[in-house]
C-alpha cells in the first residue's frame, strides 16, 4: 500500500496575546506525526482546539508549519497544488454564481475550457442529485443541498486529496445521516484519499478505515485506530455489535482527551 | 394577467407618488394664498411653465448637459481612482493601518472648503470644477471598495485557495464580484455627492450649466427660472440615481434572485 501523505514530527505555534494582553507561544502541533495511505478514508477525532482544523489548513496549504517533514506522494508539500480540494463546515459557495457555476469554479482554476468545464460540472451535480437545481443560486438551497454542492465542487475539481472539516456539522441530524451515507457512496466509486475531521464518533466509525485519536494539547495523534467493518456499509451497521464495541474503544481514549480540555480550560479561565 | 399587472403598477406609482403630489400643492397654495411673498416663491405651475419655456430656447438643455457632463467626468475619475486604490488598501491591510485616520479626515473635509483652494491652485477653470466633483465623490468610492474588499468572506478565498488558485485568479474571480455589491453602493453615494458638487462648481465663475442658471437667475430676480434650474438639478440627481441604480442591478442580479425562479 503507498503512502498519500506522511507528516513527521510537524510543529506550529502561534503567537497570541493571552487575557492580560502580553504575547504568548500557543503551541498547537508538537511533534505531529500521521501516515495517510492512498485511497484511504481516514478520520481525525480529538477536544477542541487540539489542532484538527490546523493540521488541514497546513495540508491544504492555507497556513504554515514551524518545523517538520510534510511529504504528500513523496514530494514536499507544495502550497500551491492543483492535487487537493477542502470541504469547510460553512460550504463556502460563492453567492454570486449559480449552483452549476460553483461546481466550475475548480475546473476553472485548472483551466479546463469552457464547454468541457460544463460537462463535467453537470456530471458531478447528477452524482449528488441536484441537476434540476443547476441553475439556483445557493441562498435558494437548504443547507444539506448546500454542502452537497461544496462536495460535488471538490469532487468535479477531481483532486486525489480530499480535506474535509467538520462538513456536516451544520445540518441537522437527519440530513446528517443521509448525507453521510450518500458521501460513502460517492467514495466507493472511485474510492480517493479522503481526510475527514469531525466530532461525532459514530460519523468517524460508520465512514472510515481508520480513525485518528488527537490527544488535547499539545496535538498530536495518540492513536489510530483500524475499522475493520465490512463494507460497503449501510446505516444498519450501526446498531451492529462490532460498531458497538468500536464505538466504546474510541469513547475510551477519547474521554481521557476531552476532560484534560475541559481542564485547561479552566484552568486559563481562573488564572 | 397583463391588465392586472398594469394595474398594479399604476397603483404603485400612484402611491409613491402621493407625498410628493402634495408638496407640490401645499407649494402651489402658499404663493397664491399669500403664506410666503409669491416675489420669493413661485408657485409650480409658474416653474414647470419657466422650465417649459427654457426647453423650448434650447437653454434647459444646454445647462442641463452641460451639468451632467460635468458630474460624468468627475465621477468616472472618481470612480477610477477610488476603487482602484479602494482595492489596493482593502487587499493590503498592513497599509489601512497607515491611512485610515489621513481618510477619514479627508472624507469629513467637505469639497466646498475646499474649493477656494482649487481655485487658488487650478484657477476658476473646468479643472477646478472637476476636481471639486471628484473630491466630493471619490471618498464614498475608495472606502466603500476597501471596506467591500475587507469584509469578503474569508472561507470563500480559502475555498479557491485550497484548489490551487492564483493570486490574480482570487481577485479577479472572488474578492472583485464579492465586493462589489459595496462598491455600487459607494458609486451611488458618489453620484449624488457629485450632483450636490456640481451646484458649487457652478454657482462661481462659471458660465453654463444648472447651478450657474439658478445663481444667474436669482441674480437678475427672473425667480421661476431659479426654481426651474433647482427642479431641473433635482431631477438630474434622480435620473442619475435612477441610472446607477440599473447597472447596479444589472451586475449584481444574483441578489436579487431571490423568487425570480418559475
Ligand atoms: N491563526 C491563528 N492565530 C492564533 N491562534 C490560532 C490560529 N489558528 C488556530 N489557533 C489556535 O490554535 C488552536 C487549535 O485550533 P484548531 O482550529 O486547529 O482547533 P480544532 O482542533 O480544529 O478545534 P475545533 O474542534 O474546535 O474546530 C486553538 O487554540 C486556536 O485558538
Ligand atoms: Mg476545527
Amino acid at each position: 500500500m503507498t503512502i498519500k501523505v506522511r507528516a513527521r514530527q510537524v510543529n506550529r505555534a502561534f503567537q497570541v496575546k493571552n487575557d492580560l494582553g502580553k504575547k504568548e507561544i500557543l503551541t498547537v502541533l508538537n511533534h505531529f506525526d500521521l501516515d495517510i495511505q492512498e485511497g484511504e478514508f481516514l478520520s481525525i477525532l480529538g477536544p477542541s482546539g487540539c489542532g484538527k482544523s490546523t493540521f488541514l489548513n497546513i495540508l491544504a496549504g492555507l497556513d504554515d508549519y514551524d518545523q517538520g517533514d510534510i511529504r504528500v506522494d513523496q514530494e514536499v508539500l507544495q502550497k500551491r497544488s492543483f492535487d487537493r480540494g477542502m470541504v469547510f463546515q460553512s460550504y463556502a459557495l460563492l453567492p454570486w454564481r449559480t449552483v452549476l457555476e460553483n461546481l466550475e469554479i475548480g475546473l476553472e482554476i485548472r483551466r479546463v475550457r469552457k464547454k468541457e468545464r460544463r460537462e463535467i460540472a453537470r456530471r458531478y451535480l447528477g452524482l449528488v442529485g441536484l441537476s434540476s437545481f443547476a441553475n439556483q443560486y445557493p441562498h435558494q438551497l437548504s443547507g444539506g443541498m448546500r454542502q452537497r454542492v461544496a462536495i460535488a465542487r471538490v469532487l468535479a475539481y477531481q483532486p486525489n486529496l480530499l480535506l474535509m472539516d467538520e462538513p456536516f456539522a451544520a445540518l441537522d441530524a437527519q440530513t446528517r445521516e443521509t448525507m453521510q451515507i450518500e458521501l460513502l457512496r460517492i467514495w466507493e466509486a472511485d474510492k480517493k484519499t479522503i481526510l475527514f475531521v469531525t466530532h461525532s464518533i459514530d460519523e468517524a466509525i460508520l465512514l472510515s478505515d481508520r480513525v485518528a485519536i488527537m490527544t488535547a494539547r499539545t496535538g498530536q495523534v495518540k492513536e489510530i485506530i483500524d475499522i475493520d467493518l465490512p463494507r460497503p456499509r449501510t446505516e444498519e451497521i450501526r446498531s451492529s455489535v462490532e460498531f458497538t464495541r468500536i464505538r466504546q474503544n474510541v469513547w475510551g481514549l477519547l474521554k481521557d482527551e476531552v476532560l484534560k480540555a475541559q481542564n485547561y480550560a479552566r484552568d486559563c479561565a481562573e488564572l | 394577467m397583463f391588465l392586472k399587472k398594469a394595474i398594479a403598477r399604476i397603483n404603485d406609482i400612484f402611491f409613491r407618488s402621493v407625498g410628493l403630489l402634495l408638496f407640490f400643492l401645499l407649494w402651489e397654495a402658499a404663493p397664491r394664498l399669500d403664506w410666503v411673498r409669491p416675489t420669493y416663491m413661485s408657485p409650480p405651475s409658474a416653474v414647470f411653465r419657466a422650465i417649459y419655456l427654457l426647453a423650448l430656447r434650447g437653454e434647459l438643455s444646454k445647462h442641463f448637459f452641460i451639468s451632467l457632463q460635468r458630474v460624468l467626468l468627475g465621477l468616472l475619475v472618481s470612480v477610477v481612482v477610488g476603487i482602484s486604490f479602494g482595492l489596493f488598501i482593502g487587499y493590503f491591510k498592513s497599509i489601512e493601518r497607515y491611512l485610515d485616520l489621513l481618510f477619514q479626515a479627508f472624507r469629513q473635509m467637505s469639497a466646498f472648503a475646499l474649493f477656494p483652494v482649487f481655485i487658488l491652485l487650478f484657477g476658476l477653470s473646468e479643472l477646478s470644477k472637476t476636481i471639486i466633483i471628484f473630491w466630493a465623490s471619490l471618498w464614498p468610492v475608495l472606502l466603500n471598495t476597501s471596506t467591500g474588499v475587507k469584509h469578503v468572506d474569508k472561507v470563500l478565498i480559502q475555498s479557491a485557495k485550497s484548489m490551487g488558485a492564483s493570486r490574480s485568479f482570487i481577485f479577479r474571480k472572488i474578492i472583485l464580484p464579492a465586493a462589489a455589491p459595496e462598491i455600487f453602493t459607494g458609486i451611488r453615494l458618489g453620484g449624488s455627492y457629485c450632483v450636490m458638487a456640481v451646484v458649487a462648481a457652478e454657482m462661481i465663475g462659471a458660465t453654463a450649466g444648472l447651478g450657474y442658471l439658478v445663481m444667474y437667475s436669482q441674480e437678475t430676480f427672473n425667480i421661476p427660472e431659479m426654481y426651474a434650474g433647482i427642479v431641473s438639478l433635482a431631477a438630474l440627481g434622480l435620473g442619475l440615481n435612477y441610472a446607477l441604480h440599473s447597472v447596479e442591478k444589472f451586475f449584481t442580479s444574483w441578489k436579487q434572485a431571490i423568487g425570480a425562479g418559475e
